[in-house]
């Protein structure tokens, strides 16, 4: 079982204002290859600070992460090139408003992957047909709704051939009616194998796509369990009064 | 009539017929344009001179945005990560920064001509290549204020620009090159254009280490023709078209980075 194991996280802590806020307070489990973990929970308890110290956006002051192996925490690990093979999608899309769709998508590409020009644009165009705006490649981030960013996002993520994909809270930002463009998109993704660690609060979404729900509070892990089991039988009450009020 | 100092006894030989059958205070103006600019060439100084005032702009205007956008860079780096950083790139840093500060104290807190004076006679005394010396001080100086700039252009982006240029693998000094500064250039342009024109209004005191740029050409013409009024009219408006040629450049630059808003 642990040949899988993608992400390792080992008491994971991290401590804001030297130490009188923990928003993370020794956090510890295994993404493994191909599954879909969702990590909910209230405001504050920690869930984004999580996601965003799997890719050291946030630097972690305690405990340990192996990607593949790899202690990504160490300082001398080049975690750029980690970051390469870890996609983030972000709750406010922060597409690059400067450069077309395109441009988005084939920057990283030929800048980091060394791709040429051609192959790069290849291979943001087929992207941009399976989440339907291959028509809109020449247009700016500003011409665009706020659903279609956030799958030029997923795409541009995707763009970068990762091996996991961090979604953090991706639906937060969009008016109701564009969230359902987004959730196929990330659906289609995990049907199609890809590792995934989703921050949200689409319910409906843990329950139909995750293989595993995370419930954190307070920096905690609470409660992990397979969806069914997790929304049917929730063991801690601080999980039974949590699903009480947004179910 | 009888017009004196000299060229006062040439004109009426010099003028054409029609220049002379005009009011009194008409041909007076012809007089003074003839005398002001014509006369032993004394345009051939204005175009020197503003030969000189350009050319200190433009390698100011450099020196300046160079400084200026290493000087942000050090800052706002400093600024965003410097508590989270460890070991010797930490204290180099700091390092930086502190001369950064020292830097923007002392040349925002002293004249301009101040500075020019003492690069001239104490700093380069040696030297006597007023060009280079006048590109140092002003470039200098205006790099104080270009960093200042550029600085609030890079914190009004927002962090999750960073982020995203971060997530996609890029380092800080690429995410910064591509994203960042892009963005940052674009919302601060109409005070790096207004920077600019300060700089090149505020080179008309270079005369005060002897270089004729154009204001300097002006008031020379004025000392030898014992008439002010017309040179330096005339280097008013050169100065003044030159900026509003300047701003309407801006202004179609703008509106062509503003094709992304729509």
């Amino acid at each position: 079982m642990s040949a899988d194991i993608l992400i390792q996280v080992d008491k994971l802590e991290k401590h804001f204002k030297g130490g009188d806020i923990k928003a993370l307070d020794g956090v510890s489990t295994q993404i493994r290859t191909g599954e879909v973990v969702v990590v909910i929970g209230p405001s504050g308890s920690g869930k984004s600070t999580f996601l965003r110290c799997l890719n050291l956006l946030e630097i972690p002051t305690g405990g340990q992460i192996l990607f593949r192996g790899t202690d990504i925490t160490d300082p001398k690990s080049n975690i750029n090139l980690h970051r390469q093979k870890m996609g983030m999608v972000f709750q406010h899309f922060n597409l690059f408003p400067h450069m077309t769709i395109l441009k988005n998508m084939t920057l990283a590409p030929i800048k980091l992957l060394k791709k040429s020009q051609a192959e790069a644009e290849e291979t943001a165009i087929s992207l941009l047909k399976r989440v339907g705006l291959a028509d809109r490649s020449g247009a700016y981030p500003a011409q665009l709704s706020g659903g279609q960013k956030q799958r030029i996002a997923i795409v541009r993520a995707l763009c970068m051939d990762p091996e996991v994909m961090l979604f953090d809270e991706p639906t937060s930002a969009l008016d109701p009616e564009m969230v359902g463009e987004v959730l196929e998109v990330m659906k289609e993704l995990a049907n199609d194998g890809m590792t995934m660690v989703v921050v949200t609060h689409e319910m409906g979404f843990a329950r139909e796509v995750g293989s595993r729900v995370i419930f954190m509070d307070g920096g905690k892990m609470i409660e992990e369990n397979e969806p069914e089991a997790f929304f049917s039988h929730p063991k801690e009450q601080r999980t039974i009064d949590f699903l009480s009020k947004v179910l | 009539m009888n017009k004196i100092p000299p060229p006062g006894e040439l004109w009426p030989a010099i003028a054409p017929e029609w220049m002379l059958n005009v009011p009194e205070w008409l041909e007076d103006f012809f007089f003074n344009i003839y005398k002001c600019f014509i006369y032993q060439d004394r345009y051939l100084l204005i175009v020197r001179g503003l030969g000189n005032t350009l050319r200190l702009t433009f390698f100011a205007l450099l020196l300046g945005i160079a400084l200026g956008v290493i000087i942000s860079l050090v800052r706002v780096t400093w600024d965003k990560n410097g508590a989270e950083m460890r070991g010797s790139g930490r204290f180099f840093l700091r390092l930086g920064n502190i001369l950064c500060q020292i830097y923007l104290t002392v040349i925002r807190g002293t004249p301009v001509m101040v500075q020019l004076l003492i690069m001239y006679f104490v700093i380069f005394a040696s030297t006597k290549n007023k060009l280079l010396v006048g590109c140092l001080a002003f470039g200098i100086n205006s790099g104080a204020y270009v960093a200042e700039i550029i600085r609030s252009g890079i914190m009004s982006v927002d962090v999750g620009q960073m982020e995203a240029g971060r997530s996609l693998g890029f380092g800080y000094v690429s995410t910064m090159q591509y994203i960042v500064i892009p963005q940052a250039l674009k919302a601060v342009l109409p005070a790096l254009a207004n920077e600019f024109i300060v700089l090149l209004k505020e080179t008309a005191v270079a005369g005060y280490i002897g270089m004729s740029d154009l204001t300097y050409a002006a008031n020379t013409i004025g000392g030898t023709s014992f008439e002010y009024f017309y040179p330096l009219l005339g280097a008013a408006l050169i100065y003044l078209a030159m900026v509003m040629f300047f701003t309407w450049l801006v202004g179609k630059l703008e509106r062509r980075l503003r094709s992304s808003e729509r």
